[in-house]
């Protein structure tokens, strides 16, 4: 989520003296006061409410929870969940690896609002994000009004979720690609080059490679953002049940209708899968750290 | 001697060899301004001539409705406990993180991190579990007429969640680039603590600090997964300005609804300026910190450059 902010750290620059690891570390006061705070507050607010949510479905039997999780409505639901977010996803990979491409690497009057636009879904509202795509896109909106004609609806479908959550995962591969493709050497191109490689062949085997990580990084962001993503996506999606109802409304109907024990179980679905793109993403971001240290 | 001619023609075709021809170079950008344009220009594009539609006059009377005055003043009450609460913490844990060692360091930074993982709707949820009235605490909060949930203080709490690691998320990395050696030495020279990290320490990372400010306060105002769940939607008590959008856009109230959007919308565009110029400033920063001369002996890479 920060991709924005390390663009602007310093990645390179002033030498930076690290302070060397060993015992005489503690010369600086507040260890104590400073971390314990912050597992306090850490406790308070996210680790006791969240394991909340695991006790509650201790209190399911595991018939009941199997039944919730698996029902025919919610199954549907992980289908167009993870189907959507995969799009739409894999669309800003090739979108987002563009932008920052184009960003990096060329100069077109506008750059720098174009560059500050990219942060855009990250600053909008979800909510504003849903009604403004839903007003395009529906019979008698802007883009809307010259596909209905022709049989095209993208509002109120299961193809409108993907498009709201391309917008809302399209910082996410812009900003880790960008820092990567500005820090890469232009000796290496102009080796493979003078070696006789055509610019194809060096996009794809010496400067794809190197930003791969980045880019896989980029994309398990979007698709994580987007498996969660509730305030764009209702106001487009039509939520017919079966048809085009994401899994996070499910919980929310749920809870509607005084089902705890459903919407919790089902909760704990959507917890489980964030945890493992968390891991997933965190061995990405390993990864690209190992790439560019090996590299500089 | 043909040596020095191939040299060159070698060196020019290299230089072409790291970029594109013109054609293929403005054809990309085209394609990705295309791109942005219709994900990120039509839509505020839309936002701004929906809530015009009927004339300004039309869309000032939206923004006078008592119930938009109600869901704008929750709003700021909401982003002004939760900003400073995610505040204080971002920068107890980013101390802790950045200026010492400890065991289990990466767990907690990645447990900083898991926010952003959920799904605002089971962030929501899980206060409903806690606070709730089939909750840990409902019975008791009950019985001593305390209301979290369907109230103002289940929003913020939602809000806080949500918005948990922003701060500390700008914090960390950059306080761990800068080390601790400045500090170190102010306390060496006789500083209390305090005085090490107001006049040492936050001066380094007032930009950092700032940018995770405004990040973390765009997105407490504009939450609504989270929000949606435990606010209970009541008409001027408990509606934010997203939820109030909601409301309004599903009574088809379109204008009114695109007008309270349109200031989520500027407020949107104001968080990418100010974030713009801090990134430009801290540039400028880093080139002009990059001109100085070296202040230790310079090691031969720097006396090679």
């Amino acid at each position: 989520m920060n991709a924005g902010a390390s663009s602007a750290l310093p990645s390179t620059g002033a030498p930076i003296s690290r302070p060397r690891p060993g015992k005489p570390r503690r010369v600086l006061p507040g260890f104590n006061l400073t971390l314990g705070y912050a597992l306090f507050y850490l406790c308070l607010i996210v680790l006791i409410p969240l394991s909340a949510l695991v006790f509650k479905t201790f209190t399911l039997t595991w018939d009941q929870f199997w039944a919730a999780v698996t029902s025919p409505r919610v199954m549907a639901s992980y289908r167009l969940t993870f189907g959507a977010s995969l799009l739409a996803a894999i669309v800003n990979l090739f979108g987002g690896l563009l932008v920052a491409w184009v960003l990096v690497r060329y100069h077109f009057p506008g750059k720098r609002i174009v560059d500050a636009l990219v942060d855009l879904p990250f600053a909008l509202p979800t909510a504003v994000a849903g009604i403004s795509l839903t007003a395009l896109l529906a019979g008698n909106g802007w883009i809307g009004q010259f596909l209905e004609p022709h049989g095209i609806k993208l509002a109120f479908t299961p193809a409108g979720v993907v498009i709201a959550l391309i917008f809302i995962g399209l910082p996410f591969v812009v900003r880790t690609v960008q820092p990567v493709l500005e820090d890469s050497e232009k000796e290496l191109e102009e080796a493979a080059t003078s070696l006789g490689a055509t610019r194809w062949q060096t996009f794809w085997r010496v400067i794809l490679p190197s930003i791969m990580p980045a880019l896989l990084t980029g994309f398990a962001m979007a698709f994580a953002r987007a498996i969660g993503e509730y305030g764009s996506v209702i106001f487009i999606a039509g939520n017919m049940p079966m048809i085009s109802e994401i899994t996070p409304l499910i919980i929310i109907g749920k809870l509607e209708q005084y089902d705890y024990g459903g919407a919790t179980a089902v909760a704990l679905v959507m917890l489980v899968i964030s945890f493992v793109m968390l891991l997933v993403i965190n061995g990405l971001q390993g990864w690209q750290r190992k790439r560019s240290g090996g590299a500089s | 001697m043909s040596g020095g001619t191939s040299l060159r023609s070698n060196a020019r075709r290299a230089q072409a060899g790291t970029t594109e021809s013109p054609l293929v170079r403005w054809l990309l950008i085209g394609l990705a301004l295309a791109f942005m344009g219709l994900f990120l220009v039509l839509p505020l594009a839309a936002v701004a001539t929906e809530a015009l539609r009927k004339g300004f006059g039309a869309y000032l009377e939206a923004l006078r409705e008592p119930d938009a005055w109600a869901a704008i003043r929750l709003t700021l009450i909401t982003a002004a406990i939760t900003v400073p609460l995610n505040l204080v913490f971002g920068v107890a844990a980013a101390w802790a993180i950045a200026k010492f060692e400890f065991r289990g360091k990466a767990i907690l930074t990645t447990l900083v991190d898991l926010p952003f993982a959920v799904s605002p709707v089971v962030a929501g949820l899980i206060y409903v579990l806690v606070f709730g009235a089939q909750g840990w605490f409902g019975p008791w909060l009950q019985a001593h007429d305390i209301k979290i949930i369907f109230a103002v203080p289940g929003i913020v709490l939602a809000t806080i969640f949500v918005t948990f690691p922003f701060i500390a998320r700008e914090l960390i990395p950059l306080m761990q680039a800068q080390g601790s050696d400045e500090e170190q030495a102010a306390i060496v020279l006789g500083a209390t603590g305090w005085q090490t990290f107001w006049r040492v320490t936050l001066p380094n990372i007032k930009w950092g600090l700032l940018y995770g400010v405004i990040l973390c306060n765009a997105r407490a105002m504009g939450e609504f997964g989270a929000v949606s769940v435990v606010s209970g939607h009541i008409r001027g008590q408990t509606n934010t300005m997203p939820l109030h959008v909601e409301v309004l856009y599903n009574e088809y109230q379109s204008v009114a609804a695109f007008a309270v959007a349109s200031l989520l919308a500027i407020l949107a565009l104001v968080t990418l300026v100010i974030k713009s110029i801090i990134e430009w400033r801290h540039e400028r920063e880093m080139k002009a910190l990059a001109d100085l001369p070296p202040e230790r002996p310079p090691t031969p890479d720097a006396a090679a450059a």
